[in-house]
């Protein structure tokens, strides 16, 4: 059933456009690297504060505010691009461990990001003793670091 | 001794060799470097943003960069030490690169924005720190602190494409003269080689 849809995701019009470009990869690849340094800068700048580091002045909700648009949006381009990505080679996906690391844990991380991690960190009054902010932080920085490492281990598998 | 000797020499090193021949340690430092752009780059970003008033307006500018930086430099630290063990394993394909050159100058240019942003907009801070949206000239070092670090990322990217690479020939004479390389040397290379 799962390696149907691989397959019939390799037969796709769009698969066939990205395997036969010799320059579409690397560019969507790329743009790719682009998003993540901005999802990089927006999640690590929260579960930074959430741990009491960087901006530990400012208020966790004015923080993680500011923070969440730009999250949203690098979000929506790594989404984006890496459908890309996973067009142009699915069965090569489909074979790779690291693949499967990334995708479980990029689902894992992004409910865990818009549920538990959003409400501690807007909330104008979080009656939570400190602690838990710490374990939501390691927790988050846990689930990213799996979907970053699982991606780029991806490329050297195969 | 020319760059490219230097590099040549270096490549014939017991490390280089261990580094170019192993089989975890190189895809390692890479996943470090490529992941420690989420540190780096990504505090810089905001820093920039900042820079350009999208970001945390509320807050100074000033207490954005005193309470970032120490952490963009920790990431640019690491972003140093695992890219040149990276150039280490394979310096003469990097130095003959046409995207790895095309880095390096970026990465002089965007230290240059920043040298100018210290002896210029920053001597200034104290007159516009808590504005939400500071003077052009902070603005445009933000500015072109992010498209230089674009640049960066994706020419970084683009350096594993062998594309222009001096052992693929024929390339045009303009590449060739971008990448430093020497086409008759390599020419009378191949057919010692015979």
């Amino acid at each position: 059933m799962t390696l149907s849809f691989f397959q019939w995701c390799e037969g796709t019009a769009i698969s066939a456009a990205l395997k036969a470009s010799p320059w579409a990869f690397a560019v969507i690849e790329s743009v790719h690297l682009l998003g993540l340094a901005v999802i990089g800068g927006a999640v690590l700048v929260v579960d930074m504060r959430l741990l009491g580091l960087g901006l530990k002045n400012q208020r966790m909700a004015d923080v993680s505010r500011s923070a969440f648009p730009w999250l949203v949006g690098s979000l929506a381009v790594m989404l984006a691009t890496g459908t890309l990505l996973f067009l142009s080679e699915p069965l090569k996906c489909y074979d790779s461990r690291p693949f499967w690391v990334k995708m479980i844990s990029l689902a894992l991380a992004i409910l865990f990001t818009f549920t538990i991690r959003l409400k501690v960190t807007t909330a104008d009054e979080v009656p939570v003793r400190p602690i838990w902010f710490k374990l939501v932080a390691l927790v988050s920085l846990a689930l990213w670091f799996g979907v970053g490492a699982g991606g780029r281990w991806i490329g050297f598998s195969g | 001794m020319s760059l490219l000797a230097v590099c040549q020499w270096l490549a014939d090193t017991r490390g280089s060799i261990a580094l170019r021949e192993s089989i975890y340690m190189y895809p390692l430092i890479e996943s470090v470097h490529v992941l420690t752009l989420c540190l780096f780059v990504g505090m810089s970003v905001l820093l920039d943003l900042r820079l350009l008033g999208w970001m945390l307006p509320q807050v100074r500018a000033s207490e954005m960069a005193d309470r970032l930086v120490p952490w963009m430099k920790a990431g640019f630290a690491l972003m140093i030490v695992t890219g040149a063990l990276l150039f280490y394993g394979i310096p003469v394909r990097y130095y003959q690169n046409i995207f790895f050159r095309v880095k390096m100058i970026a990465l002089v240019l965007a230290g240059l924005n920043a040298f100018l942003f210290e002896i210029g907009a920053r001597r200034r801070a104290a007159d516009w720190d808590a504005r939400p949206v500071p003077p052009a000239a902070a603005r445009a070092a933000g500015a072109a602190s992010l498209a230089l670090w674009a640049v960066i990322i994706v020419s970084g990217r683009m350096i594993a494409y062998n594309w222009f690479d001096c052992d693929k020939q024929p390339q045009s004479a303009f590449i060739n003269w971008a990448t430093g390389c020497d086409v008759e040397s390599l020419e009378s290379q191949v057919s010692s080689l015979k």
